[in-house]
């Protein structure tokens, strides 16, 4: 590493004490709901661990595709806080843990897996060589071997980078993220087709898997951006952070939301149009007895709040608005993924105590597993070719 | 030429040095001075302490206006002007509007943000300026970063601007304007101009004729006429009876529709049939639209049978003879169902209702031509 960027790296990668503790008081608290929950309605807690589940699936999932992203696209705006994405690819395994008490209560969530039930319904029977238990198993253990091996990769080879400062392993990692891409996107289409849209099992929309993309994308996006933000205003990272490194987090923002909106009106629209018995129940039930509000808030709350926060071009560089409208994308993807999952289970929208308990614990587990990674590691990847011209990075 | 400087100018070469350059001169106090370069330079805006551009305003405007207003006339026309029930759905189904409303919102802000843009910023018509077709111009879009001191800038002064520049290392000269060329506003109503947009209008016209009319119907553009479907009047081999048009499977009927149980009993009809309707202004109304409509070709615009066809056709009868005026309005209606010698059935093209408004408004016409003392009183 040259001189000039000796100078304006900042060697400081221990996260800020009350980020931690945070993190250790949410996980913390977060598990002891989650005991008392299971302990007072297993049902609802299955139900409320499935949405922690898929939630922590979007982040860490998410945040190994936004590696592969920036591999393959080249970009060099982002390879200054890379760094943050890969420490949130680090909670990948912790899915595993979190699938466990899911596998356990499989008969509470799905109903494809009551036997009885296939034998007799003609609709369930035809999809029975697809949705069983077994084919099930065999695809989460094949997507999750696929995501550790290529998380495992990226990171290998960025890590080892900083030491020896080879470019060669930027080549191989953009070779590996160009095999991940295609292989991402079927398998997170897979992934949402078993864990979300199969509790409906009835149901199709073909677009579904582009739905949850996206929304895990926007997701795992307003994590980083908030992380990123926030540590640099405390002076992590680089000296000399500019606007430009600002809005492009900001614009990439505005168009993954835009593009959420894009999808969940395309998927929504087809549907009323045609308005065929065999889809349009699953949005009949997502518009009455109290669930119409929860559709509108997520629209409201998804796209059009967020949408107008970061129009306009000042808006898309001010730290204290990209904080908010992350803080306020990352809520939305959990009501979204509420909005997905409840309505099957519940005539009527819910909400207690059994509602915080995963949302606090799976954000724990992020920010102490972020906290871990950035003390053992460098915070800003300082072998990356890219890293200079990311740090000059003009518009 | 009538000289008058315009502005003093000077090229630098590289993109460091325009920079530092633009920031000496705003130092200086200039306020009318630009900056062209080949390229972007990032941080000019800064560099030149140009304040945040407008014209994201006139964007949103643009497309908060092409918004509403595709919603309005969406709105309008699926629930109020033509109200069609489309898959069964309300006349007023919001989701539908939401793609057209999106696409012209854009449109709007794009087509509005160019077009205030080119009116405003750049004095439309004016198509000249100064600086346009100067050697400065033509570096500048090459190789060269330039920088230019208006004349008319309160603090310009010509020595003290060149000393400025050259001590900057830029390679100075001076631009200038005649007065009539630049401030040459074009003349719309020429008659050569208005010549060529008549050309263009008859031949754009012309060719869209050609296309439309002539080059569709021609091979290999004919393919959207040959579609593989059965049309109405065609033989199908795949029913047994070779009709591609299929019969309602016998004692069918249509909703809202009654089987005419007089056919050729005229007489039946005459005694059995009463009027549902009452003659109000309403009904009157529809009868007289209907009449004209259907009635009126053969019969006359008042019933007179002096139609145009006079002649040409058997004659229409007058609706005003004894006969007529004597039947019951079940005979006329029992006409207009069912025909008459060379008098085709309307039964088809006018509904029941409208065939007892049609007779409700020959009633009028008869009285009009035929009052009684009292009604002239
Ligand atoms: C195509 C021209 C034509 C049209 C249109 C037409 N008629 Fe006639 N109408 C005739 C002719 C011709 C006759 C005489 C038929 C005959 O020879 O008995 C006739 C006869 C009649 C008669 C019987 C008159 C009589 O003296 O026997 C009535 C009533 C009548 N039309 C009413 C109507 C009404 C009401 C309409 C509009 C719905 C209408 N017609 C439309 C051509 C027409």
């Amino acid at each position: 590493m040259n001189e000039h960027l000796n100078n304006i790296i900042v060697a400081k990668k221990e996260l800020p004490s009350s980020l931690v503790k945070l993190g250790w008081v949410l996980t913390m608290l977060g598990l002891v709901l989650v005991g008392i929950s299971y302990i007072t309605d297993a049902q609802r807690a299955v139900q409320n661990n499935l949405i922690g589940f898929t939630f922590l699936a979007s982040v860490s999932v998410g945040a190994v595709f936004f590696i592969a992203l920036e591999y393959i696209a080249g970009a060099v705006w982002s390879t200054p806080f890379r760094r943050v994405t890969e420490f949130l690819a680090a909670t990948l395994p912790l899915l595993i843990i979190l699938a466990i008490p899911l596998f356990m209560n499989m008969h509470n969530l799905f109903e494809w897996t009551h036997t009885d039930v296939v034998t007799s319904d003609k609709v369930l029977h035809g999809k029975a060589s697809y949705l069983n238990v077994n084919s099930f198993t065999i695809r989460f253990a094949v997507m999750m071997a696929i995501w550790m091996l290529f998380y495992l990769v990226f990171r290998k080879h960025s890590f080892v980078q900083d030491l020896n400062h080879d470019q060669k392993h930027t080549s191989i990692n953009i070779k590996f993220a160009a095999v991940f891409i295609p292989v991402y996107a079927i398998s997170i289409s897979l992934f949402a087709f078993d864990w979300l849209m199969s509790l409906t099992p009835h149901w199709f929309s073909t677009i579904f898997g582009v739905y949850y993309f996206i929304g895990s994308i926007v997701c795992t996006l307003s994590v980083i951006t908030y992380l990123v933000v926030s540590l640099a205003e405390k002076g992590y990272f680089f000296k000399g952070i500019t606007e430009d490194h600002y809005y492009s987090f900001g614009a990439l923002l505005f168009a993954l939301l835009s593009f959420w909106a894009y999808i969940a009106f395309s998927q929504f629209m087809l549907i009323w149009y045609a308005n065929l018995p065999e889809e349009n129940f699953w949005f009949i039930a997502r518009w009455k007895n109290g669930w119409e509000y929860i559709s509108s808030a997520l629209a409201l709350f998804h796209f059009w709040i967020p949408y107008f926060m970061l129009v306009s071009r000042p808006s898309k560089m001010n730290k204290g608005n990209l904080k908010r409208t992350a803080l306020l994308l990352i809520a939305a993807h959990f009501l979204d993924l509420y909005w997905m999952v409840m309505p099957t289970f519940h005539a009527s929208p819910v909400f207690s105590f059994h509602e915080l308990a995963f949302p606090m614990l799976t954000l724990g587990l992020i920010i102490v597993v972020f906290a871990i990674q950035s003390k053992k590691y460098n915070m800003v990847p300082i072998g990356d070719p890219k890293l200079e011209r990311g740090i000059d990075f003009r518009l | 030429m009538a000289n008058s400087l315009y502005s003093i100018v000077a090229t630098f070469e590289s993109p460091d040095t325009i920079i530092k350059a633009a920031k000496a001169v705003r130092d200086a106090g200039y306020k009318k001075f630009d900056v062209h370069t080949p390229f972007p330079v990032h941080g000019m805006d800064k560099a030149m302490s140009l304040p945040e551009t407008k014209l994201g305003f006139v964007t949103l405007a643009a497309a908060i206006l092409g918004a509403v207003g595709m919603i309005s006339f969406a709105s309008w026309v699926a629930a109020v002007d033509y109200p069609l029930v489309i898959g069964g759905k309300p006349y007023w189904s919001w989701p539908a509007f939401v793609p057209v409303t999106y696409e012209i919102a854009v449109l709007a802000s794009v087509v509005l943000t160019v077009v205030i843009m080119i009116v405003f910023f750049f004095k439309f018509p004016n198509i000249s300026h100064p600086l346009h077709d100067t050697p400065y111009m033509k570096k500048v879009s090459s190789d060269k970063f330039g920088v230019s001191i208006q004349a008319q800038d309160e603090l310009f002064n010509e020595k003290k601007v060149r000393e400025l520049l050259q001590s900057l290392g830029g390679n100075v000269d001076a631009v200038y304007y005649s007065d009539e060329f630049i401030n040459f506003k074009p003349q719309l109503f020429e008659p050569k101009f208005l010549l060529l947009l008549a050309g263009i209008a008859m031949a754009s016209s012309a060719g869209g004729y050609l296309l439309w009319n002539k080059i569709l119907f021609l091979p290999p553009y004919d393919w959207m006429m040959e579609q593989q479907k059965v049309k109405p009047q065609m033989v199908s081999n795949f029913y047994s009876d070779k009709f591609a048009m299929r019969q309602p499977v016998e004692g069918t009927v249509a909703r809202g529709y009654i089987p005419y149980p007089y056919k050729d009993k005229p007489d039946d009809a005459g005694k059995y049939l009463v009027n549902p309707l009452l003659p109000t202004k309403q009904v009157l109304e529809l009868g007289k639209k209907k009449f004209l409509t259907f009635c009126s070709p053969c019969h006359g615009n008042f019933g007179q049978g002096d139609s145009r066809l006079r002649g040409q056709f058997p004659n229409p009868p007058s609706l005003h003879s004894d006969k007529v005026r004597g039947w019951p309005d079940g005979n006329i209606y029992h006409v207009i169902t069912n025909g008459q010698n060379v008098m085709p059935s309307y039964q088809y093209q006018v509904s029941r209702e409208e065939r007892w408004a049609i007779i409700l408004y020959i009633r009028t016409l008869q009285r009009a031509l035929n009052a009684k003392e009292s009604d002239l009183q």
